[in-house]
């Protein structure tokens, strides 16, 4: 019970810890000046970097479906966002419901 | 008409314009994510209150899926810090390079820190969408109101995901572990506009597993550094080259 509590209150105090070296680093900075694109660079590929390897080599009960059923969502999630104009929730409702139709036919 | 190119009329506007965005496809999207997040609460044997002190104090969802995941596979608090501490560096990154738009004379401080706090993806890419466009005193009340309106409704999800858990067949909680990534990965494409972030964004999804399997533990970093430098690099040359000709 108490390494529960732990677990959750120590992850939350290095996220918070990074949160505030964010601010105190951002200090004065403007908006215009270079090293700020780059620091935006860096974020948006940490994210997309972070994003690709959850749906490539995820942990969890994810990583017992096969790579193909993921990638085969992706672009059917893809696909079906681009058709309905750019609509989120079908683009993610499409493709997390081929992952579970994919997965329960190969099972 | 005011010289920015978007105007939500006040702060007060911006700030309902904030809850506006949170309450369309995020709600939904992310709100199934978080039921996802709580029936895994559930599963780990992690009790309820820990469940929500997650969500309110540890938000970000990825960070929070790592701390509950490795928990219940019993690693050491060490690890757990560790690995979250990794997945969340881009906190602080993602919190550079929003403050600079956010900052304005007369802001009170708490303010800034309730930002910072209140980042997480969807949050983070409208605030960077918007923000630069806003007249600068709508600009912190957009962001606030943006974050803060997902982050109550999340610690309401994360309840709802721990209540259904055991009615939920094995095949739908799979299926909302995996909204998480593609919510994320469709909020990134559907702003790539800027060359700069396109460029980082396709870099950066491309790198992520080949650093990762080089190195689990500092691969995420790798690919921040690498893919973000290659693509500012990039962006820059094409704008030199542009200029010139």
């Amino acid at each position: 019970m108490m390494g529960a509590y732990a677990a959750i209150l120590g992850g939350a105090a290095v996220t918070f810890f990074w949160r505030l070296m964010g601010l105190l680093l951002a200090g004065r900075l403007k908006p215009d000046q270079p090293v700020v694109l780059w620091v935006a660079c860096v974020a948006f590929s940490l994210l997309a970097g972070l994003i690709s390897r959850m749906i490539v080599l995820p942990l969890g009960p994810l990583g017992e479906t096969p790579l193909t059923a993921r990638l085969a969502g992706v672009a059917i999630a893809l696909a079906a966002f681009f058709l309905a104009r750019r609509s989120i929730v079908l683009g993610v409702l499409a493709g997390a419901g081929a992952l579970v139709g994919i997965a329960a036919a190969l099972a | 008409m005011s010289d920015y190119a978007l105007d939500y009329g006040s702060p007060r506007g911006a700030a309902l314009m904030g809850l506006r965005h949170a309450m369309g496809s995020p709600l939904i999207v992310l709100g199934a994510s978080y039921v996802g997040f709580g029936s895994l609460v559930r599963s780990s044997g992690i009790p309820l209150p820990a469940g929500l002190l997650s969500t309110i104090l540890g938000w970000a969802l990825p960070g929070q899926v790592a701390a509950v995941e490795l928990y219940g596979i019993g690693a050491s608090l060490l690890a757990i810090m560790a690995a979250v501490a990794l997945v969340n560096v881009r906190m602080m990154p993602m919190v550079i390079a929003l403050m600079p738009f956010l900052r304005r004379p007369g802001v009170p401080r708490w303010q800034y820190v309730a930002a910072a706090h209140l980042i997480a993806v969807t949050s983070w890419v409208n605030s960077m969408q918007r923000c630069p466009q806003l007249p600068p005193e709508q600009r912190m009340p957009y962001m606030l109101g943006i974050g803060a309106s997902l982050w109550s409704a999340m610690v309401f999800f994360t309840w709802v995901g721990y209540a259904i858990t055991n009615e939920l067949p094995a095949s739908v909680s799979l299926g909302l572990v995996f909204l998480n990534p593609l919510y994320f990965m469709l909020v990134l494409v559907s702003d790539l506009r800027q060359r700069a972030r396109a460029l980082a964004i396709g870099l950066g999804a491309v790198a992520g597993p080949f650093t990762y399997m080089l190195s689990p533990e500092w691969g995420l970093l790798f690919c921040g550094f690498g893919a973000g430098t290659l693509a500012f690099a990039v962006d820059r040359l094409l704008a030199a080259r542009e200029a010139t000709s």
